[in-house]
């Protein structure tokens, strides 16, 4: 079924490169078409794995290029656990865009890329060996790049691409270190061999393994503080493709990290350093604050939704960091619980953040404008959209009956069960880290209040938005459906547990017990428990029962509808209302150690000092790290470059020079 | 067993009774008669009954907030062991499920707050959230010294293996737990729930728009909120008692009531408003209490 969906993929590409011009965009179809088969057959297979004693028959394919090397794909459960978060995202977002992408200025070109980019991480996802791996790491981050750059011929989108594809370099060359050195000490290319080799191996080469893995993978991944990239490329692509790379590439990362730090080096008898575990958690921690920090100060809804893709690359993180230090002390059964947590969070974020992302485009589309201060009122406008962005907004502040609130629930009980692990360290790290993911849920909670009220309630505050209409039945079923995967996910979370209990890892396997979709959820031998469904149903009964002593009591009670209370001026205008520079005001004072902000008043005169003829003001935040770290780093390679230039005098006996020189020393290394 | 599911039936019908006995007290404290303990039941009443002026601006979610602050506070009272720790529907959901669930009314009422397009409204809502930051990781980790030290977070087993502040930890998760206490539900001095002015309202501020029905489904919230989140003080730190037979179990949860509602009145009483931009160091002090008692916890090993 997956070559039939390979299929669709690559006739789609075909027919956006050759096909007429006009009605270019319902080519999308066939991307959704062959996304949507490929979601259902990797559903299938992990549910095979799960559930059935013979497994699901493993789709490979090797090319062998000489004995000793050979490049594959090879399905797998993990593998099929992120083909199935892919596919499910592709499939909305190709709905999506076949009625988004009408009249675009590049369609083909964007077309054909679109296409190749989820080609490009299916691939990664699938890779059984570190050639095909990064051969496929290369074209995602590639055909990411141009689409960054096709949008718009603004200046910002090309320095937003440049960031991208420097930053995403360094982290692939940390990644073939990694790499490297796992070959050099096992011979196997194959993350099975490798796996397999790296069992009796030392601690310290699985340490810098592991580090390198973490750096590499981690800048994908857009960990703090190797994240900076990550707000600028995000917006700057078209709305689909945004969504997907927040959805679906930076869990390339997740995927990478766990490929590395839970199956290559956590291999069969393996063990795992504590503090492994505790770097993960202590950079999921600070991912997770910062990350919603920034996206609380944002007032562009793109740059704030990227944002909230570091909180959320720092909630998984929680949840692998807990796992990693419960399998070192050997609690395979909490070290599953955590797992499942952090894995449940990688699906549920899929989906919000391709709801939330979709949903700005729809709003971009609306009222022609990514900042929030020009909106307002569009839920009037824009009932669909509101209503489903609503949906996404509920289900990331991780509120039931919504799937954010599930995964966020395993990941608190991971965390307090952290107390359970035997050194005071461990223990006071792991509560800790509960501790700033409640930070976290209260900070994302005014964030998407912020996004959420200030765009869509209120008065329009612009005559754009004033106007603002929806996008068409393509765009508001794609984000129907996502909505509707969010409350599924939260309502009945065992669905998703079983699949995830088919993952290789040791612990999981509990995590998919049985007993009816609906029933209440219990973890850790009745730890603690919850049923999502309940909440739900309790909630809708009490409606019931208000409704019924309204309808029986309160029928003639008459509704005046009239101006807001406006203190009797009776000219009550939209630049009155909070915005969202204002609203996170007493923010910006309580935490202005982090945010520095500044604010610069210049006042002209007439006649000084009575007669003002204009103000300007203007205020913002220091962006912390990019001022702190990475420009002192980038003037001191820049500089260094400029000493280096000398080398590169232009003359040719030089050049032979040189490469006399590095034959000689390589002979000398060799022998 | 049956009967014990529907010990959330205390909360809801009790609540307003709660609160007019605080507002008595703090009344006799001021040196006032006060209206009489039932008076918030006939405020209640009144408003059922009268007619809504609503804002032409306001959306759908001006009309859907009432009913779901309301009934989020009704679905977190079920979580809750009232009287007996053994009712069967506790296992809904757990002290964590609890608080989210608290946390959709509050993210609906924010927004509602948005929704007329007036600056009262955004006020109070950016006040709340702001509040709201402060306070939630603060009572979180006190919880986690609760859950921690019970051996679970669901609250019917925390309040069966506890007596009163069994350990050094408990007064300190305690005492951050009480300043959670005063600001959630919107007290002096985080905020001033007799107030209409618009430089100090918080709440008041968010439901300001608010008239008849829909204010008064959203006071009632309030009122079960507050005792709700007494009650799991009580669970939390001095669940003495509730493992007996129901009447007894009843009898203690009153008196327990009763103290905490005088230790509210008596802060309030005495206590002035503190300035908005006061609060972090109010909070923060309190994060630095519930800080401690985790730590002291994990050290002493109880």
């Amino acid at each position: 079924m997956l070559l039939i969906s390979l299929a669709f993929f690559i006739s789609g590409a075909v027919f956006f490169a050759f096909a007429p011009k006009k009605g270019l965009h319902y080519f999308y179809l066939l991307y959704a078409a062959g996304a949507g088969l490929a979601a259902f057959s990797f559903a299938q297979a992990l549910y095979n794995y799960a559930y059935s004693a013979a497994g699901a028959p493993a789709l490979s394919f090797a090319l062998q290029i000489s004995p000793a090397l050979s490049m594959g794909f090879k399905s797998g459960p993990l593998q099929d656990f992120f083909g199935l978060l892919l596919s499910l995202a592709a499939f909305a977002a190709s709905v999506y865009s076949s009625g988004y992408m009408k009249g675009t200025a590049a369609p083909r070109f964007q077309g054909i890329f679109y296409g190749l980019f989820i080609l490009s991480m299916g691939a990664v996802f699938l890779a059984a060996d570190a050639l095909s791996f990064l051969i496929s790491w290369e074209a995602m981050s590639l055909v990411s790049y141009f689409l960054v750059v096709s949008d718009t011929e603004s200046e910002a989108a090309q320095n937003a691409g440049l960031t991208y594809a420097t930053m995403t370099h360094i982290g692939t060359a940390f990644i073939i270190g990694a790499f490297m050195l796992a070959f050099s000490a096992t011979g196997s290319l194959d993350f099975t061999g490798m796996a397999a080799g790296l069992a009796g191996q030392s601690m310290t080469i699985k340490s810098v393994i592991f580090i390198l893995s973490f750096i590499g993978f981690g800048m994908k991944a857009g960990i703090v503080p190797l994240h900076i990239w990550l707000p600028k490329a995000h917006p700057a692509a078209p709305s689909n493709v945004s969504a997907l790379m927040s959805g679906v590439m930076i869990k390339a990362g997740i995927y990478g990290i766990m490929l590395m730090c839970l199956h290559v080096l956590g291999g069969p008898g393996a063990h795992y350093a504590t503090w492994w575990g505790v770097v993960v958690l202590a950079t999921g921690a600070a991912s997770s604050v910062l990350g919603v920090l920034y996206a609380l100060m944002e007032k562009d809804l793109k740059r704030l939704l990227a944002y909230s893709s570091v909180e959320n690359i720092g909630i998984i993180l929680l949840g692998t960091g807990a796992a990693i230090v419960f399998y070192s002390f050997g609690q395979t059964a909490l070290a599953g619980l955590a797992l499942a947590a952090a894995l449940y969070h990688t699906m549920n974020h899929a989906m919000f953040k391709g709801l939330l992302f979709l949903g700005s485009g729809s709003v971009l589309h609306g009222a022609h404008s990514k900042n929030l201060e020009d909106m307002g009122g569009l839920l009037k406008r824009m009932p669909y959209t509101g209503l489903f962005f609503l949906a996404g907004s509920v289900a990331i502040c991780a509120l039931p009956p919504f799937n954010g609130f599930v995964s966020e629930w395993l990941t608190f009980q991971a965390l307090i069960l952290g107390s359970s692990t035997p050194l005071a360290y461990s223990k006071v790290i792991t509560l800790l880290g509960g501790a700033a993911l409640a930070l976290t849920g209260a900070l994302a909670a005014a964030a998407f209040v912020k996004a959420f009220g200030v765009a869509f309630l209120g008065l329009p505050r612009s005559p754009k938005a004033r106007d603002a209409k929806e996008a068409g039945l393509p765009v508001t079923a794609a984000l129907g459906f996502l909505a509707a995967m969010c409350l599924l996910l939260g309502v009945a979370p065992r669905i998703m547990l079983r699949l995830i209990s088919a993952m290789p890892f040791a612990g999981l396997k509990e995590m998919g017990s049985a007993g009816p979709l609906h029933s209440p959820l219990i973890i850790a031998g009745g730890f603690s428990g919850f049923w999502p469904a309940a909440i739900l149903v309790s909630m809708l009964l009490g409606l019931l029962i208000i409704l019924a002593l309204a309808g029986t009591w309160g029928r003639n009670r008459k509704i005046t509808y009239a101006n807001s209370w406006d203190c009797g001026i009776r000219a009550l205008t939209p630049r009155m209302q909070y915005t969202a520079t204002a609203f996170t005001k007493p923010l910006r004072v309580i935490f202005k150690t982090i945010y520095r902000p500044r604010k610069e008043v210049r006042i002209s005169f007439k006649l000084k000092p009575l007669f003002v003829s204009g103000i300007t003001y203007q205020s913002g935040i220091t962006p912390f790290l990019e001022n702190y770290l990475y420009r002192p780093l980038t003037s001191f390679v820049g500089k260094a470059a400029l000493k280096i230039r000398h080398l590169q005098s232009g003359s040719l006996p030089l050049y032979l020079g040189y490469i006399m020189l590095t034959l000689i020393g390589l002979l000398m290394a060799w022998a | 067993m049956g009967m014990s599911n529907l010990q959330f039936l205390i909360i809801i019908l009790l609540s307003p009774l709660l609160q007019g006995i605080i507002k008595k007290m703090k009344a006799y404290a001021q040196g006032r008669v006060g209206p009489g303990v039932l008076q918030p039941y006939w405020d209640l009443a009144r408003l059922f009954r009268k007619d809504m002026v609503i804002s032409e601006t306001a959306s759908w979610i001006f009309h859907a907030t009432p009913f779901i602050v309301f009934l989020s506070t009704l679905a977190a009272s079920l979580m809750v062991p009232v009287i007996t720790p053994d009712a069967p529907v506790l296992a809904i959901g757990d002290i964590i499920a609890l608080l989210y669930t608290l946390a959709l009314g509050r993210f609906f009422l924010v927004l509602a707050g948005l929704d007329a397009g007036t600056a009262f409204g955004g006020e109070g809502s950016s006040r709340e959230a702001t509040v709201a930051i402060l306070v939630e990781p603060m009572m979180m980790l006190a919880i986690f010294t609760s859950a921690v030290a019970g051996g679970s977070t669901k609250l019917s087993v925390i309040s069966k293996s506890m007596h009163i502040l069994d350990s050094p930890a408990h007064v300190l998760a305690f005492a951050a737990f009480f300043v959670a206490l005063i600001a959630d539900t919107g007290r002096v001095p985080v905020d001033n729930p007799d107030t209409h002015l618009e430089l100090t309202m918080i709440h008041e501020g968010m439901v300001l728009e608010y008239s008849g029905r829909y204010l008064a489904l959203l006071e009632w919230a309030h009122y079960m909120k507050q005792m709700l989140l007494f009650t799991i003080a009580i669970d939390l730190f001095f669940p003495f008692g509730i493992k007996g037979d129901a009447l007894r179990s009843a009898l203690f949860y009153i008196i327990k009531l009763l103290v905490l509602a005088a230790a509210m009145a008596a802060t309030e009483s005495s206590r002035a408003k503190l300035r908005f931009f006061q609060l972090p160091s109010l909070l923060g002090g309190a994060f630095v209490l519930s800080l401690l008692s985790l730590i002291t916890f994990v050290m002493l090993g109880r």
